[in-house]
C-alpha cells in the first residue's frame, strides 16, 4: 500500500454507535442504515461524504453499543479511514474486521475540516496539508492483513478454501 | 467442557491472565501479547445472531463449530411490533430450528440475565457475546466480552478468536453501602470518574468488602456496566457467593470451581479505592452515562416518564427495591411508570413475593420481559419527556425519541422520583 490523498471530516469527541448507526434504523440493512450515518451530529455527511474521503475525530471514537453497523456504515459510503486520538475497543475490532483502517493518532484533531492529507500505510503516518507528519501508534501486523483483505470474511472464505482444497488433495 | 484450577505459575497473575491462560491453553500469559483462545461458550440474540450470521454462513458454505456451545436469546425484537420486527424474529426461530441449536430461549427475558439463570456460565469460563454488555459473565469468574456479528462468525465458524492480554485495573470498595444504595450508584459513581473509556479496552476488576457484600444479581449489574467503562472484561473473583447462586440455578456443585479464580498479590495492576459508605445516590444526566452526580444536583428535576426496566435494572432485587419505596403508595400525577422485568423468573419471583401486586397497586404499567424501551425497540417513550430509568446507557436518542431527557439511576432512586414526579434522593422517602 502506497502513499494516499483523502479529504477530511473532522468531528469531535465521543462520537458514539448510536450517532453512527441510529438504533430506530437498525431493523433495516445496511444500505437503509447508512444514509442515517452520523445525522444527529452532521446531518449532512451521509448524502456529502465520498469515497475515499477520511474522518479525523476526537478521542473515544465508536463507544457504545457492539452492533457492528456503526463500522459498516462508513464501509458502506467509503470511508478509507477513522484517524483518532482513541477509539473504542470494541469498535475497533468491529472495524478491522469490517476492513476499515483506524488509525491511533494523538494529534488527529490538528487536522481540518475539508483539508486533504496524505495516508503512507507503509510508515503508520498520517501527513496533514500543511506538511506536518502525524504519528499513529503500531497496528499488529495480521490486522493490517485483515485490511488488505478486505475484512475477515474474505479471510474465513480464504481459509476455507484453502482447507478444502487440501482435504480434496488428500482423498 | 473441564476448567481445571490454574496451575500455579511462578510470576503471580491476575484473575484475567489466568482466565486467559486456560483459555489459550497456556500455563501463563503476559499482558500486552495477542493470543488466540478456545471459545467455551458464544451467546447471541436475536438482532445481532441468526439474521446477520445466517447469510454469512450461507456465503462461506460453512457450519457452527459446535452447536452445543452455542446460546440463542430472543429478546431484542420480541414481541414483534411490526413486519420489520416479525421477519427478524422468524429469520431467528427458523434458523435455531434448522441448525437444532440446543440451547435457544425465546421471550423468557434479557440474554444477560437468561444466561446464567439457565446454569450457562461458572467460573473459569471463556465466552463471547453478540452484545456489548457481555461483560456481565464476569460476575461469575468467566471471561466475557462483547463482539460484533462478523467476529461472532469468525468464532462460529472456527470456535476461536484472538485477544491482546489486559491490564488489570482494580476497583476496590471498602466500607458498605447504606440502605437505599446500589451497584448501579457505584458504577454511576465509577464511570463519572473515569468516562465512557477511562478503561481503555484493558480488564477491571471489582473488588474490597462492599463488592464481597454484593449479591449475584447486583455484581451482574457491575460487571455488566464495565461497557460503560470502556473496560474490555468486568471481573469479580468468584466466592461462596458465586457458588450458592449458581447451585441455585441448577448448576452441579463439582461444576463450580472458585479456588484460584482471583488476582493473585503482587500481581501487577493499578488500584483505585472508593469508600462505599460514603457513596450517595448517583444519576447521570442527558445524554451519557459518564455525566453522573450526587442525587441532589438533579433533585427537583420534573420526570414524566419512571422507567424500571433492563439487565441492570429490573431484576428481582431492584423491582424488590422499587417496591420498598413505593409500597402503599402511588406515584405522582402525570408520571407514568413503567416495569419491563429483566425475565420471566425475576417477574415470578417478584409476582409471588407481592412485590408486583406493590407496583402495580402504585399505578405501574407492565411491560414484557424483553430489552424494550431500553434500547429504542418499544416501549412507547413521548416526545420531549423526562425519563428516569434504570438502564444502562443514555445516549442521546437511545429509548427511540431524540428529544428525551433521559436520567439513569438506581431503582430506589426511580421509584423515589417517580413517588414525587421531581428526581429525588430515595433516602428521604425511605425514612
Amino acid at each position: 500500500m502506497t502513499a494516499t490523498t483523502h479529504r477530511v471530516w473532522a468531528l469531535g469527541p465521543d462520537i458514539d454507535t448510536d450517532a453512527l448507526a441510529p438504533g430506530p434504523y437498525m431493523k433495516l440493512g445496511i444500505d437503509g442504515i447508512a444514509p442515517h450515518c452520523l445525522e444527529a451530529v452532521r446531518p449532512e455527511f451521509a448524502a456529502a461524504v465520498r469515497p475515499g474521503d477520511v474522518i479525523a475525530a476526537g478521542p473515544n471514537f465508536g463507544i457504545g453499543s457492539s452492533r457492528e453497523q456503526a463500522a459498516a456504515a462508513l464501509v458502506h459510503l467509503g470511508v478509507r479511514a477513522v484517524i483518532a486520538p482513541s477509539f473504542s475497543g470494541l469498535f475497533f475490532r468491529n472495524a478491522f474486521n469490517l476492513g476499515l483502517l483506524l488509525l491511533t493518532c494523538r494529534e488527529a484533531q490538528r487536522l481540518t475540516e475539508g483539508e486533504q492529507i496524505t495516508l503512507d500505510l507503509q510508515a503508520l503516518t498520517v501527513r496533514a496539508a500543511d506538511g506536518t507528519v502525524l504519528p499513529c501508534e503500531p497496528i499488529p501486523a495480521f490486522l493490517l492483513d485483515m485490511v488488505r483483505a478486505g475484512g475477515l470474511m474474505n479471510q474465513l472464505r480464504e481459509r476455507l478454501q484453502s482447507e478444502r482444497a487440501a482435504a480434496g488433495a488428500v482423498s | 467442557m473441564t476448567e481445571t484450577e490454574p496451575r500455579g505459575a511462578p510470576a503471580p497473575q491476575t484473575l484475567a491472565q489466568k482466565l486467559l491462560a486456560r483459555a489459550s491453553g497456556r500455563a501463563h500469559v503476559d499482558v500486552g501479547e495477542i493470543v488466540n483462545c478456545r471459545v467455551d461458550l458464544a451467546m447471541f440474540h436475536d438482532s445481532s445472531g441468526p439474521r446477520r450470521l445466517k447469510p454469512m454462513l450461507e456465503d462461506l458454505g460453512a457450519r457452527i463449530w459446535d452447536p452445543e456451545r452455542v446460546v440463542l436469546v430472543m429478546d431484542h425484537y420480541v414481541p414483534e411490533r411490526d413486519e420489520d420486527s416479525r421477519r427478524i424474529v422468524r429469520i431467528a426461530r427458523e434458523w435455531a430450528a434448522e441448525q437444532r441449536l440446543p440451547h435457544v430461549y425465546d421471550s423468557i427475558g434479557i440474554c444477560h440475565v437468561v444466561l446464567p439463570q439457565q446454569g450457562h456460565l461458572r467460573p473459569g469460563l471463556f465466552c463471547v457475546g453478540g452484545d456489548s454488555h457481555s461483560p456481565t459473565g464476569g460476575a461469575f469468574g468467566a471471561y466475557m466480552f462483547g463482539i460484533g456479528s462478523t467476529e461472532m462468525l469468525g468464532v462460529v465458524v472456527t470456535g476461536e478468536i484472538w485477544v491482546r492480554v489486559p491490564q488489570t485495573i482494580r476497583l476496590w470498595w471498602d466500607g458498605r453501602l447504606a440502605p437505599g444504595l446500589t451497584a448501579k450508584d457505584m458504577m454511576l459513581a465509577m464511570t463519572g470518574r473515569f468516562g465512557m473509556n477511562g478503561a481503555d479496552y484493558q480488564a477491571v476488576e471489582f473488588c474490597g468488602p462492599a463488592v464481597q457484600a454484593l449479591s449475584m444479581p447486583e455484581r451482574m449489574t457491575m460487571s455488566n456496566m464495565s461497557a460503560e467503562l470502556g473496560a474490555q472484561a468486568g471481573l469479580i473473583a468468584p466466592d461462596e457467593t458465586t457458588r450458592a447462586w449458581l447451585r441455585g440455578v441448577g448448576v452441579a456443585d463439582e461444576a463450580i470451581q472458585t479456588a484460584g479464580w482471583h488476582t493473585d498479590d503482587g500481581a501487577a495492576c493499578t488500584t483505585h479505592r472508593f469508600d462505599a459508605a460514603a457513596l450517595a445516590p448517583q444519576v447521570a444526566l442527558p445524554h451519557s452515562p459518564a455525566n453522573a452526580r450526587d442525587v441532589g444536583q438533579a433533585a427537583g428535576t420534573p420526570v414524566h416518564v419512571a422507567y424500571v426496566g433492563a439487565c441492570t435494572g429490573a431484576k428481582l432485587e431492584d423491582l424488590r427495591a422499587a417496591a420498598q419505596v413505593l409500597r402503599g403508595r402511588r406515584v405522582a400525577e402525570g408520571v407514568q411508570l413503567m416495569v419491563a422485568p429483566a425475565s420471566v423468573r425475576d417477574q415470578q419471583e417478584a409476582e409471588q413475593e407481592g412485590v408486583m401486586g406493590v407496583l402495580r397497586a402504585a399505578g405501574a404499567q407492565l411491560l414484557p420481559t424483553a430489552c424494550g424501551a431500553c434500547s429504542g425497540y418499544g416501549g412507547g417513550i413521548p416526545e420531549g419527556a423526562n425519563v428516569i430509568a434504570t438502564t444502562a446507557r443514555n445516549f442521546k436518542g437511545r429509548m427511540g425519541v431524540a428529544t428525551a431527557q433521559v436520567y439513569l439511576a438506581s431503582p430506589y432512586t426511580v421509584a423515589a422520583s417517580a413517588l414525587r414526579g421531581r428526581i429525588s434522593d430515595p433516602r428521604e422517602v425511605m425514612a
